[in-house]
């Protein structure tokens, strides 16, 4: 890249070009203009969402700075924001904006929902791993504890009598879509969301209290315990499972086992607010092509991501913020300058449980079931992934490595073995025929699914190797990087003084 | 705080004994399969705590060299010896040899391998990214296994030779059966504690690695090559991963490509339990680690059973950390003392 840019700079003086903006402004059309000869003679028609995509990519970069700040965020919201309306007319085949060579079909709905809770969640672990450097290896635990709230707060999971007949509990607080007859506890989605929330976050008050006086790699291997704890909690919750706990005989189900907790009311606003304010009651009531059950829980979720990032952000320059980064640099100096190390970390951990438990339950609500399976260590360490690949500490990295880790994840993974599949390359032709489906290379056929863990493991690798700081770095650790400060600490941290 | 320690620990024995009184020949026969399993982590486990010593690293990888060994040995019994249930000791003992040769001599390479590619670039990088290398290794192994054996476990056959009895206590169905398969896992286990504390302790190599854990510039400039005694510690755990996974795959005679994260975790729980880096830490570690389980899963009075053992070993270890952050033994790294 350097190359290149110290390349077109001596072509400019060459050609005696002295204006900063042209000169800022001639480098990437000169590249473009190259890029659309090659394509012309290779025969390969310029993609139009490629050349839309450049033409924003390109006015961005022309804007000034501080513009450019503001701008860039408000750029992919909008897009963010509109893309429902551009997907239900790629439905419709109104317009064939995306055909992507390689990976096919652009992001549906149900991953854009995704793509958006996982980068709430994406945002909560940095508050832990990239603000007060804590490495949190079960993070997906506080991801269960907010789905099972919102399980257990709108389903009809505890309306069934039990076998001793006690009767069901049956309580509507202002739920919406619950048919008539049907018992249970059923709340408002938005009020469960701040009880998962608040639940979650003394969660990790708990797990962080006992442990957060261990060093690093204890923490680590703590949390992951934590997480396998609720893992298995959950898939053992059903009566069966809590009898042999308790070693008495006992028709209590809290989690219903392996099964899960299914069906839980999907969200929408009620009917206050739609008396009100002429907002949708019930999200799945709503069939419209661009205003349906899918795009309205992506807005409402785009919403919880908004507020999610603006409150990181705030976080981060607070006063509490600049505690946690000042123990990720050194705890021996934060300590030292009076920083409580105790309470500031478990704040970290109340504040990243805070909105995985929120994610964790607008997910839930929008799949409206709740399965243990979802729980499992390799969730912590996909969530970690994008923190680590974004750039650690930084929301908008955070952010970047959600879209594209849950991309690959949910679509673009098997996009691309479809389309390796689908060539012949010789020795490698994948013959479906033959092929083994429980192994992960057969008959020259690519299985995405069992492929996936690999090639993370492979991203994970690599990107450490080469790009330690992540993708987009925060600033503070970009430069660490390159001047090279190490934030080891210089004694143990035990040995420090408690408060 | 001691109170409660101590309250707990004699809760735990009251428990124990009062299973005992119930019930002697199950408590036993539950005691042999947690001395079993246990001396099967402890030699994953002393891998853990090998390195951990050493470059203050957890190798996430390690459990899954483990796996790996364990596939080569199912490879080998398979298909080079062809081993089947009626195969007497004449294919038997053959196999279990080359098949520990192969596994230990590939797992070496394997994880010297693993610290070459993933470790050695990120000597001087913040701590937390080679733990992240690890994790991708770890993934990276484990689709290893998939594209190479596929995501159905591989089945070894039940060798009625192997599962033979060595001794029996009492009168059978209330008996204690000792058999060939439990001894195996034993007698391997406490020689290689042995000859690992003695190589560390008193040979010159073992001088050099110590010396490499507390300070890698001042041991360079002893003249000591760092790398190699680093890439000396990872081939030693690759050995003794591969031996547990060949003892793995005879004893529970399947394994599949995520057998290693489960024995990882509990190895790795079981090497900070004990105080990581110190290596009969380790072994005491895992020994108790399968003694909870095996009592959690076997015993009848007020045992949570298998569906919660992980849990409970998950919560023991928090309890202990949290009374002795530094492990039952104490921890031995540079920053330990």
């Amino acid at each position: 890249m350097s190359r290149l840019s110290s390349l077109t700079d001596h072509a400019l003086d060459r050609a005696g070009i002295r204006d900063p903006f042209a000169r800022r402004a001639v480098p990437p059309l000169v590249i473009a203009g190259l890029v659309t000869l090659i394509a012309w003679v290779l025969g390969v028609p310029p993609h139009p969402t490629a050349v839309i995509v450049l033409a924003i990519a390109y006015i961005l970069y022309l804007l000034p700075r501080t513009v450019r700040r503001i701008a860039l965020p408000l750029t992919v919201l909008t897009v963010a924001v509109i893309y429902p309306i551009v997907w239900a007319d790629e439905l419709n085949g109104k317009n064939r904006l995306f055909e992507f060579p390689l990976l096919g079909d652009p992001p549906s709905m149900d991953t854009m929902v995704a793509i958006v809770l996982f980068a709430i969640m994406a945002i909560g672990l940095n508050m832990v791993v990239g603000y007060a450097g804590l490495l949190d290896l079960g993070y997906v635990a506080f991801y269960a504890i907010g789905a099972y709230t919102v399980a257990w707060l709108a389903s009809p999971h505890f309306s069934y009598p039990d076998l001793l007949g006690n009767p069901g509990i049956d309580i509507n607080f202002g739920a919406v879509g619950v048919p008539p007859g049907v018992g249970g506890i059923h709340i408002s989605i938005w009020l469960i969301l701040g009880i998962a929330a608040i639940v979650t976050a003394v969660c990790g008050v708990l797990i962080g209290l006992p442990t957060l006086r261990l060093r690093g790699d204890y923490l680590a291997i703590v949390t992951l315990g934590f997480g396998e704890i609720i893992h298995q909690a959950a898939l053992n919750g059903d009566a069966d499972g809590i009898s042999s706990l308790l070693d008495k005989k006992t028709s209590f189900n809290l989690t219903n086992g392996a099964f899960g907790i299914n069906p839980v009311d999907p969200p929408g606003f009620g009917s206050w607010l739609s008396d009100h304010l002429g907002l949708p009651a019930d999200f799945i009531l709503e069939q419209g092509s661009y205003v349906n059950f899918v795009s309205l829980a992506y807005w409402s979720a785009i919403g919880l991501l908004l507020i999610t990032a603006f409150s990181s952000i705030r976080l981060r320059d607070s006063r509490l913020g600049r505690a946690w980064i000042a123990i990720r640099e050194d705890e021996i100096a934060a300590a030292a300058m009076g920083v409580p190390l105790m309470r500031t970390k478990t704040w970290a951990y109340a504040g990243g449980a805070f909105f995985g438990g929120i994610a964790g339950a607008w997910y839930g609500s929008f799949k409206q079931g709740v399965f243990p399976d979802d729980f499992l260590f390799n969730f912590s360490v996909f969530i970690l992934c994008m923190v680590i690949l974004g750039g650690m500490g930084n929301v908008w990295g955070a952010i970047a490595g959600a879209a594209m880790l849950t991309y690959l994840d949910k679509q673009g993974l098997s996009q691309i073995a479809e389309w390796f599949n689908g060539k012949d390359f010789g020795v490698f032709a994948c013959d479906p025929i033959t092929a083994d489906p429980s192994k992960a290379i057969s008959a020259g056929c690519l299985n995405a699914p069992l492929l996936a863990t690999g090639i993370y493991g492979s991203i994970l690798v690599l990107a450490m190797l080469f790009r330690p700081q992540g993708l987009i770095p925060e600033q503070r650790r970009k430069l660490e990087f390159e001047t090279g400060v190490h934030d080891e600490p210089l004694m143990d941290v035990r040995h420090a003084p408690e408060e | 705080m001691p109170a409660i320690g101590l309250t707990l620990v004699a809760i735990v024995l009251a428990w124990l004994t009062k299973n005992l009184v119930d019930d002697w020949s199950l408590f036993f026969r539950v005691f042999l399969i947690g001395l079993t399993n246990g001396s099967l982590y402890a030699l994953v486990a002393l891998g853990y705590t090998l390195v951990y010593g050493i470059l203050e690293l957890i190798n996430f990888a390690h459990g899954d060299v483990f796996m790996i060994g364990g596939m080569i040995a199912a490879t080998i019994a398979l298909t080079l010896f062809n081993l089947q249930e009626t195969s007497g000791l004449d294919t038997l003992i053959p196999a279990i040899f080359v098949a520990l040769l192969v596994a230990m001599a590939g797992c070496a390479l394997l994880n010297a391998t693993v610290e070459r590619i993933a470790y050695k670039p990120l000597r001087r990088a913040p701590r937390l990214i080679p733990l992240i290398t690890a994790i991708g290794m770890s993934f990276i192994l484990q689709d290893i296994a998939l594209i190479w054996k596929g995501s159905q476990p591989i089945a070894m056959p039940a060798t009625p030779r192997l599962s033979g009895s060595i001794f029996t206590l009492g009168t059978c169905p209330n008996c204690v059966v000792y058999t060939w398969n439990r001894l195996l896992p034993v007698v391997i286990t406490i020689p290689v504690l042995i000859a690992l504390v003695y190589l560390v302790r008193y040979t010159r190599r073992g001088k050099a690695m110590r010396a490499t854990a507390q300070d890698k510039d001042a041991a360079a400039m002893m003249g000591i090559d760092v790398n190699r005694t680093i890439s000396f510690a990872f081939v030693i755990a690759g050995a003794l991963a591969g031996a547990a996974g060949v003892l793995f795959a005879f004893y529970f005679q399947t394994i599949r490509y995520d057998s290693g994260f489960t024995i990882g975790l509990i190895a790795f729980t079981a090497a900070v339990l004990g105080g990581i880096g110190n290596l009969p830490g380790a072994v005491l570690g895992a020994l108790l680690i399968g003694f909870i389980q095996a009592f959690n899963e076997g015993l009848s009075w007020h045992a949570p059973g298998p569906g919660w053992s992980q849990s409970i070993v998950f919560a023991i270890l928090i309890i202990i950390l949290v009374f002795r952050p530094q492990g039952l033994l104490g921890e031995q790294t540079p920053e330990g003392g």
